[in-house]
């Protein structure tokens, strides 16, 4: 099982139209739209020769100002093949519209504190997560702190010392 | 053995915030406030290396009903400061508190959002003791000083109230 | 989720919720739970965290490349040298650096004195739990000596800062090996006599066996790593699936239990304390001679002696300590084996000083999600004993 393995697969399945393989210092990294995420995942999950079924993080990252300006990335490993790749989707922030993406916790379980930690970070919506409370931050906050626009130290009316 | 071979039948003289003051700092209780790292270099001052029960302190409490001292030892979070406040609420008059490390005493490395600069803003600190954790040895001196305070304070005449106060007035 | 609850109709009976943390002797730091009970029957228990939340993936996008090492060493303060190996080593990959020999056998060295740090720290307080308090007080003595040996390499006793990008700070002291070779010869010794507090105590097994169940497909769904995921049958060891830093060349064994409770747990860390002092005994004989930080100009930190000497190195170290050293774009990702499991840093860089996006993968966090799994339909005290289990450290968990 190496990664020419996996591109195959994930091509011959989905079509090389909406994959993108992009390069990494660590190994293979597969990009995809933001809708096609859970297909993606219950494949590599439930697919006999891949079988990815371990989850080791969900992150955001935030490239302000360049749209799409969100990205959520999937680390998988296959704890039968000793193997691991990553996952990426970019989702766009259109006004009045906020980034949303698919919740994979019905894939992996322990996605849910990877996925509510990353939403009241970056202000991602994760859909069907079965718990979206805040989990790192006081319930108050309203702000997004990984964001780029964000300022490192807070500020007085966003991140109080007190809850007035 | 103790205060019995020094009192010699005799008669002694003393002034009551003298011996007010020396009983406090004899047996002043601590409250183990271990928030993060420096929790862990204040067990190794609590145990038999650096010992802290031969200044009086071996009761560490975790209830802040029985506690004299707070010790706080560790990065003081957004979210934890109403905690943090409630226990110092709780702990009866006359109580002190050592703002440890550099977390506790003005944000340390992290000085961004999340974490409070500094415990100063909102707890009256009668001694800061510095580092990254603070060595056990630099615990000690921290207390040894707070206990030379106790010894000089105006106990009775002037009592002390420790009170919350917000940063800023 | 919720179980059939035994209401009874002529009493008035309910769940009744209760606080725990955050804070609270028995919780390794601020840690918040709300517990549901029926009785003395857990139905349910909700962890709140964020009690140390500190910032500190957003703080390292502000710093330079060097100076997030010592940010690493304090998000899990027990084994600190684990958290900046795995740091060093995912930067030494995007940049293409290959650390010399000798660098690497003193990383493994501090890593693995770490490793026993942390698991001794971990066997005290969970005793303490428990209720056994003379483990705690042993632990605490040879952990002294472990920081005494912290403090030869660079001086801080918790947090020596040793590791650098490309190698370690500075060449071991004086007198290192041959403490460290005192302490590995009677440290086994000393495992033995904490065996023969706990491992047969009829109390604790009472205590801890069938306690805290976590089938090993409950464990893969949940992420959970390290020692928890040996105890429950799985024999994966990233040290041997994907070695690091020259691990391929020491000879030790995977402790394996297939209780998948508390016990085993315990059975599998007091192993791997064993384990552990094989390889530093493996390591003291291994140790070659050499540079210790490879030599990239430009990229890596000279080492002293060029600095007080050479004119290029001054200028070198001079423009790496004012503009950080510039890192090629991309991502990369690398774990370690840590004391708590597989320890991740997923750097994205956009060719500047500073990382685009730091994410640290945190086995604790990971494995306080299997909390609430373990402790349904177990009594109240049970929970302190399944959380102390886990071997949390607040600092990993909330970053």
């Amino acid at each position: 099982m190496n990664q020419d393995r996996i591109r195959e697969k994930l091509t011959e399945k989905f079509g090389s139209d909406i994959l993108r393989f992009d390069s990494s210092f660590d190994g293979i990294s597969v990009g995809v739209p933001p809708e096609k995420v859970l297909d993606v995942c219950h494949y590599l999950r439930d697919e006999s020769e891949l079988k990815f079924d371990f989850l080791s993080f969900v992150a955001g990252i935030d490239h302000y100002p360049v749209q799409p300006r969100f990205e959520v990335v999937y680390q998988l490993y296959s704890v039968k093949n000793v193997q691991r790749m990553r996952l990426k989707a970019k989702i766009e922030d259109r006004d009045g519209n906020p980034p949303s993406i698919q919740s994979v916790v019905e894939i992996w379980r322990t996605a849910d504190w990877h996925e509510r930690e990353t939403a009241e970070m970056f202000g991602i919506k994760f859909l069907n997560h079965p718990d979206p409370r805040k989990l790192l931050l006081p319930d108050e906050w309203q702000a997004h702190p990984l964001r780029k626009d964000f300022p490192l130290e807070g500020t007085e009316e966003d991140t109080p010392d007190l809850p007035s | 053995m103790g205060i019995e071979n020094h009192l010699d039948n005799t008669v002694h003289v003393t002034n009551l915030e003298w011996f007010v003051n020396w009983a406090r700092k004899s047996s002043m209780w601590p409250l183990g406030f271990g928030l993060a790292c420096c929790a862990l270099e204040m067990i190794a001052t609590f145990v038999s290396r650096y010992d802290l029960s031969r200044f009086g302190m071996e009761v560490a409490r975790p209830s802040p009903r029985h506690a004299d001292l707070m010790i706080v030892s560790g990065t003081a979070s957004k979210k934890m400061l109403p905690a943090v406040l409630r226990i110092y609420e709780q702990m009866a008059d006359p109580k002190w508190v050592i703002a440890m490390g550099a977390c506790a005493c003005s944000g340390g490395i992290y000085k961004n959002y999340a974490v409070i600069q500094g415990i100063d803003r909102h707890l009256p600190v009668d001694v800061y003791v510095p580092g990254c954790p603070p060595r056990p040895e630099a615990l000690l001196d921290g207390i040894l000083q707070l206990h030379a305070r106790v010894m000089k304070e105006q106990s009775i005449r002037n009592p002390r109230l420790g009170a919350i106060k917000v940063a800023g007035r | 989720m919720a179980r059939e609850l035994n209401l009874r109709a002529d009493m008035r009976s309910e769940i009744m919720e209760i606080n725990l943390g955050p804070h609270h002797p028995s919780t390794h730091g601020v840690f918040r739970a709300v517990v549901e009970l029926d009785g003395e029957t857990v139905i349910n228990i909700v962890p709140y965290l964020g009690y140390l939340h500190r910032g500190f993936e957003k703080t390292c996008e502000n710093k330079k490349y060097h100076q997030i090492i010592p940010l690493t060493e304090r998000c899990d303060y027990m084994g600190a040298s684990s958290n900046s190996l795995a740091y060093c080593l995912t930067v030494e990959k995007m940049l293409g650096v290959d650390v010399p020999e000798r660098a690497q056998v003193i990383r493994v060295m501090m890593a693995e004195l770490s490793r026993i740090f942390s698991h001794l720290f971990w066997l005290g307080t969970h005793g303490h739990d428990i209720g056994a308090m003379t483990p705690l007080f042993y632990m605490l003595r040879e952990r002294e000596e472990i920081m005494n040996l912290f403090e030869l390499t660079a001086g801080g006793r918790l947090m020596p800062n040793y590791l650098r990008i490309g190698g370690v700070s500075q060449d071991l002291a004086e007198g290192f090996i041959e403490k460290l070779k005192s302490f590995t010869d009677h440290f086994d010794a000393r495992v033995d006599e904490y065996e023969t507090l706990l491992t047969k105590n009829v109390i604790y097994i009472d205590r801890t066996r069938g306690v805290g169940f976590l089938s090993l497909e409950n464990a893969i769904q949940l992420g959970v790593s390290g020692p928890m995921i040996r105890a429950s049958g799985k024999a994966w060891d990233i040290r041997k699936s994907e070695p690091y830093s020259g691990y391929e060349h020491y000879d030790f064994d995977i402790p394996v239990e297939k209780g998948c409770d508390v016990y085993s747990r315990y059975l599998v860390r007091v192993d791997e304390m064993r384990q552990s002092n094989r390889i530093l005994k493996q390591a003291i004989k291994l140790l070659p001679d050499g540079p210790i930080r490879a030599t990239v100009p430009g990229k890596i930190f000279p080492i002293q002696e060029d600095i007080y000497t050479k004119m290029e190195s001054l200028i070198h170290h001079f423009m790496l300590v004012v503009d950080g050293c510039r890192v090629p774009a991309g991502d990369c990702y690398q774990c370690i084996e840590s004391p708590r499991g597989e320890l991740g840093c997923y750097i994205v860089s956009d060719g500047g000083s500073s990382p685009f996006r730091l994410k640290w993968r945190a086995p604790a966090f990971v494995n306080l999600q299997s909390l609430a799994e373990m402790c349904r339909g177990c009594l109240f005290a049970d929970v302190i004993a399944i959380l102390s289990s886990i071997d949390i450290v607040l600092a990993e968990v909330d970053r």
